[in-house]
């Protein structure tokens, strides 16, 4: 055998290890993905499902009016979707901040840290339907514990509110949500804390920076690279949040608190529209690819002007 | 060169698990007639309550004709998307329960056996089967998608304590008398009424009788939906007002959507309640068959009967056989088994519901009075949910319309005329 030859062996052996990983990937992933394109274009109704190869071509008529906003279906995907963003934005940056605050805390040591940081994990440790379904229950306005405390213990509201229908749906999903991650967020800037040196604290401190200042200009700095990412992936997993919403009000969500991957759902498995929810999934995806495109450019690019 | 030898095993193998991952679900082709699966719902207090009650008689059936089944007892909260899966992908169950109310519904899909008449010689004919069920098995003029395996009918259950305190002598025959005893029964932190405000199907199957008391249909001739009409509206109105203004149901009761009012009735928190085959489920929350009584759901006036005097809807399971099985044969047989004349005996007996099959029905085990209401109001007051493709986002768009106006009811919102056609507009725009 040549040399070139073994070479060329050798050079193209990685690449035959990908192999496996690779087509795993395309079977997985992409192809499900691509099938979900193509169904959008199609009229994929209860009539069609069994023989999908029958069901005719719609062309872009699912997407026209999934944005028709003199439509029903159109103005309530809108609905949805400002409902998910406000939703989003509001559990991510409480996640956050809860995250980060209790990291902030728990980074010096005192007794009994590792039993508190045990406890803290626990909400991301519960398989999330048990969580979810104790929180349905504890939410129920004539015996659920959150309105025995309001009502009955501390007098708090005249009449025991609703928290599963109407308005308090909101808040309610926002608070369910928060509690189920934010002990992820703890997690990676836990983490990236026991990055910082501590040397950068004490030459602080010598020079009489307080404790404000040490975390604005020594902590959050440091956390900059960590927060990029975190931040988006806590805003991607909160905004297609599908257990939460569903475990919590059934099919039918409260329009308060119909998040859109319940929305598309409903659209798609309820009523046996699957070229419509599959056009409204697409939709997303668009959305969540310039959100995502759109955010690394800013952050990436404020990263290297301050360098 | 081994290393490479290695790779390529390794490719092969993945290959090969993955493919071997999208051919499952279903058993082995060549020795498969000696097996079935069967998908049942929920008829029990319980999943593991239906596996007992079922497994002596899937024996029974093993014994008959050599053919083991592989039963698995599906939640309803999953039971209709589990069967979009296999519709899509063609690997399912041979055999399986179906809420007659889907039957048009899964109909249309084409993933179910059209009963024609050569399938039902095998089950003894179409004969014996009970019209009114038969009547909830799919479109009008073609082919029934399923065969009725156990019937149920709407009723009211009453305390019969609640009522002797209260000095009601008799069970209320009609709306203006239910709304009457259910003021003087709601005191003192009890209420005269339940209900499932957001209970969708429920929601749907308490409107769609009093659409029929309005002379209403939420589908004209045609098909399509017609959810506006004035008695349509009436009828939405009437029954979230038992809420609303007459203030029978306790506002509480708009998220019900696990049974809880069935709790709350075994418990003695309401005294009244319209539910459909309630009798076995009472007894597992613990009620002695003594302290409640039945009687047919109320009417505007006069007695049950047909057209404005329907009381109940045809509820019920039915049974059927998905056309991709690959033992047709033993298929067919387990249908004859389940619907023949023991079987409809045992099984009816158990779950408190009523055979559609007409021999069956005749035992004078469902002669007591409780179940006597029931089978009466089969035969003689209850009417078929719409039989129409669309009837499951039906379901879906005007129970969701229902659950809404009940959270306005309980939070303190007038419900108005306007308000119910608005949203019973907007559950039609929902409508394909």
């Amino acid at each position: 055998m040549s040399r070139a030859a073994v070479t060329r062996r050798r050079a193209s052996l990685p690449y035959l290890l990908l192999l496996p990983a690779v087509l795993l990937e395309l079977l997985v992933h992409l192809v499900p993905m691509l099938i979900g394109i193509v169904m959008s274009f199609k009229e994929l109704t209860q009539f069609y499902i069994r023989d999908w190869g029958a069901a005719p071509w719609r062309g872009l008529e699912n997407y026209r009016v999934s944005v028709d906003l003199d439509a029903p279906v159109g103005r309530d995907l809108l609905n949805s979707f400002f409902v998910t963003c406000a939703f989003s934005v509001l559990a991510v940056a409480l996640c956050w901040l809860i995250g980060t605050t209790a990291a902030i805390f728990m980074q010096d040591a005192f007794r009994g840290r590792g039993l508190l940081r045990a406890v803290f994990l626990t909400p991301y440790a519960l398989p999330v339907y048990a969580a979810v379904i104790t929180w349905a229950f504890m939410f129920q306005r004539d015996n659920g514990m959150v309105n025995h405390v309001l009502h009955d213990q501390l007098g708090l509201v005249d009449e025991p509110p609703f928290w599963l229908l109407g308005g308090n749906s909101f808040p309610a999903l926002v608070v369910v949500a928060v509690w189920k991650t934010w002990p992820f967020a703890f997690l990676m800037i836990m983490a990236a804390l026991q990055n910082i040196p501590g040397e950068l604290y004490e030459a602080a401190s010598i020079d009489g920076a307080g404790v404000w200042q040490r975390i604005r200009k020594i902590t959050m700095p440091s956390l900059r690279p960590i927060n990029q990412v975190l931040v988006l992936v806590l805003f991607l997993w909160t905004f297609n949040d599908f257990n939460t919403p569903y475990l919590l009000f059934g099919e039918a969500a409260p329009e308060r608190a119909n998040l859109i991957s319940v929305h598309i759902y409903q659209s798609s498995f309820v009523t046996w529209n699957f070229g419509a929810g599959s056009a409204m999934s697409v939709l997303l995806l668009l959305f969540l690819l310039v959100v995502t495109a759109v955010y690394l450019l800013a952050t990436s690019r404020g990263r290297k002007s301050r360098a | 060169m081994n290393g490479l030898r290695a790779a390529t095993a390794i490719t092969l193998l993945t290959a090969l698990t993955a493919t071997g991952c999208g051919g499952g679900g279903q058993a082995g082709g060549a020795e498969a007639p000696k097996t079935l699966t069967y998908w049942a719902s929920n008829q029990g207090p319980s999943i593991e309550a239906d596996k007992e009650i079922l497994a002596p008689e899937l024996k029974k059936f093993e014994q008959q004709t050599g053919i083991k089944v592989e039963l698995e007892v599906v939640p309803w909260s999953d039971l209709l998307n589990r069967i979009l899966a296999a519709t899509t992908s063609g690997q399912g169950p041979d055999v399986l329960n179906i809420g007659n109310t889907w039957s048009a519904s899964l109909q249309a899909t084409g993933a179910l056996m059209p009963w024609d008449a050569a399938a039902f010689g095998k089950i003894g004919g179409r004969d014996r089967f009970v019209e009114s069920a038969l009547g909830s098995t799919g479109a009008a003029g073609s082919d029934p998608a399923a065969v009725p395996l156990y019937s149920m009918a709407y009723a009211l259950y009453y305390h019969k304590k609640a009522f002797a305190d209260a000095g009601i002598e008799r069970p209320p025959a009609t709306w203006d008398e239910l709304v009457a005893a259910g003021k003087k029964l709601s005191t003192g932190g009890k209420w005269g009424l339940g209900a499932e405000g957001s209970n969708l199907s429920n929601n749907i199957h308490q409107v769609f009788v009093l659409a029929k008391q309005h002379g209403a249909d939420f589908f004209d001739a045609t098909g399509k939906a017609d959810f506006t009409s004035d008695g349509a509206v009436a009828a939405v109105k009437q029954y979230v007002d038992l809420m609303a203004t007459d203030k029978i149901i306790a506002p509480g009761n708009a998220e019900y959507d696990k049974n809880q009012s069935l709790q709350d009735f075994a418990k003695g928190d309401t005294a009244m309640i319209l539910w459909q085959t309630a009798a076995a489920t009472l007894e597992s929350h613990g009620m002695s068959p003594d302290n409640f009584g039945v009687a047919p759901v109320p009417v505007a006036s006069g007695t049950p009967g047909t057209g404005r005097n329907v009381n109940s809807m045809v509820a019920g399971i039915n049974l059927a056989v998905f056309k991709n099985t690959d033992n047709l044969d033993g298929a067919l047989k387990f249908v004859n088994f389940m619907t023949g004349d023991e079987e409809q005996k045992i099984l009816n007996k158990t779950y408190g519901s009523i055979p559609p099959v007409k021999a069956a029905q005749q035992d004078e085990a469902f002669g007591t009075p409780a179940l006597s209401v029931l089978r009466e109001t089969l035969a003689t007051s209850a009417a078929a949910l719409p039989q129409v493709p669309a009837e499951s986002q039906f379901e879906t768009a005007v129970g969701t319309a229902v659950k809404e106006l009940f959270a306005d009811a309980a939070s303190g919102r007038a419900i108005t005329t306007e308000l119910v056609r608005e949203r019973l507009t907007k559950a039609q725009q929902q409508m394909p």
